[in-house]
């Protein structure tokens, strides 16, 4: 979270909402440890990351939707073997990420 | 609201240790606790037994370095799992003290910057010890090792570094006798493997034990080849991460023969 939070004050200040997504834990070979933490603004803008670039649009998805409903919940990637097109990690592991409302 | 984030944030950009508690799953997910080194809270998650024992973890993930998950029973209780917390640990920037004004030190603080230390650079000529030769380092300081030890000696921890350029012994045998009496991780020595021979003399004279000697990567660096002090830089930089992961990497204070041989033919 160190590496946005000079542009996490900047949304803040300009009265944005704000939804956080954070790794919690990796499964197996996962691109980013826990810690890993990637933001979404109501416009959709990103800073951040929690991946190798995998999920990061699946991410997106999920947390406009979580700003939305302000429902703040777990969201799990994993490799998506027989579902080709699914966004899952090719390096095979699984990645559970915490998703909420920088409501706090 | 936004106390919390306020408290954190503030921790975090005056580069001071702090934990943050999230419950990720059970009753109150979304609840946290701003944990400091002290055990001085804010938050709550819910439940003042459950707020304690997690301080409790916390301050031990924070003085370990450590982010992760633990599990609880609601009110605190051990093997139990109705409550997930995540316990993350924001820690100030590694050290790396760079001993030596010298032409490879610029690259090597650069590299540091990279890996993310807070990066230090000392030599004791005011001449070369200059901000102007360094803009990328933290601090540029005119001073003997000693000084350089009196301040930050004690901070020195398993993640931080230091990096001896001067092969001199005027400086580097001060240097490396003041460094192998922290808890410093790295420690790396710049010279050749002749210059080497006779500093450990030297080590030896001014009562350096084997233990200490023995903790010392001399000559400085990965056995890749590099030439330039960009090159060189990037050696230290991979033997400092090697050497904390534990990772097998070829140093070359474990290989032989000359440091900068001609590349291999074919």
């Amino acid at each position: 979270m160190k590496e946005i939070l000079a542009d996490l004050d900047a949304w803040r200040a300009e009265g944005r909402q704000v939804a956080l997504a954070r790794v919690v834990n990796v499964e197996g070979s996962g691109p980013r440890d826990p810690g890993a933490a990637m933001a979404v603004s109501d416009n959709g803008d990103v800073i951040g990351s929690v991946s190798g670039g995998c999920v990061e649009g699946a991410v997106v998805v999920e947390a406009l939707d979580i700003l939305e409903s302000g429902e703040r919940r777990m969201v799990s990637f994993g490799y998506s073997d027989d579902e080709a097109f699914a966004v899952g990690l090719t390096c095979g592991g699984t990645i559970h990420l915490f998703i909420e409302p920088l409501d706090w | 609201m936004a106390e919390l984030y306020e408290r954190l944030r503030e921790a975090i950009v005056d580069e001071r240790p702090v934990a943050l508690a999230t419950v990720i799953e059970g009753p109150n997910a979304g609840a946290k606790l701003v944990v400091e080194p002290d055990g001085d809270i804010i938050g709550t998650l819910g439940h003042s037994e459950l707020d304690r024992i997690v301080t409790r973890d916390a301050v031990g993930e924070l003085a370990a370095g450590r982010t992760g998950v633990r599990h609880y029973g609601a009110e605190g209780q051990a093997r139990e799992t109705d409550v997930s917390v995540f316990i993350e640990s924001f820690s100030p920037p590694p050290i790396m003290l760079v001993f030596g004004a010298v032409d490879f030190t610029a690259a090597l603080a650069r590299a540091g910057k990279l890996l993310g230390f807070n990066v230090i650079v000392a030599d004791a000529r005011s001449v070369f010890a200059t901000v102007k030769r360094f803009p990328m380092a933290d601090r540029v300081m005119v001073a003997w090792p000693d000084e350089v030890f009196d301040i930050y000696g004690d901070r020195l921890g398993p993640h931080d570094a230091v990096c001896i350029l001067t092969h001199d012994p005027k400086f580097d045998v001060p240097a490396v006798q003041r460094a192998v009496a922290t808890d410093v991780g790295y420690i790396g020595v710049m010279g050749s493997r002749r210059t080497h021979a006779t500093r450990l003399e030297r080590l030896h004279e001014v009562g350096v034990d084997e233990k200490g000697i023995d903790r010392l990567m001399a000559p400085i660096g990965l056995d890749i080849g590099s030439r330039t002090p960009e090159e060189t830089a990037i050696s230290v930089c991979a033997e400092i991460i090697a050497n904390r992961t534990g990772h097998r990497a070829p140093s070359l204070r474990d290989s032989e023969g000359p440091i900068h041989r001609p590349p291999a033919e074919g």
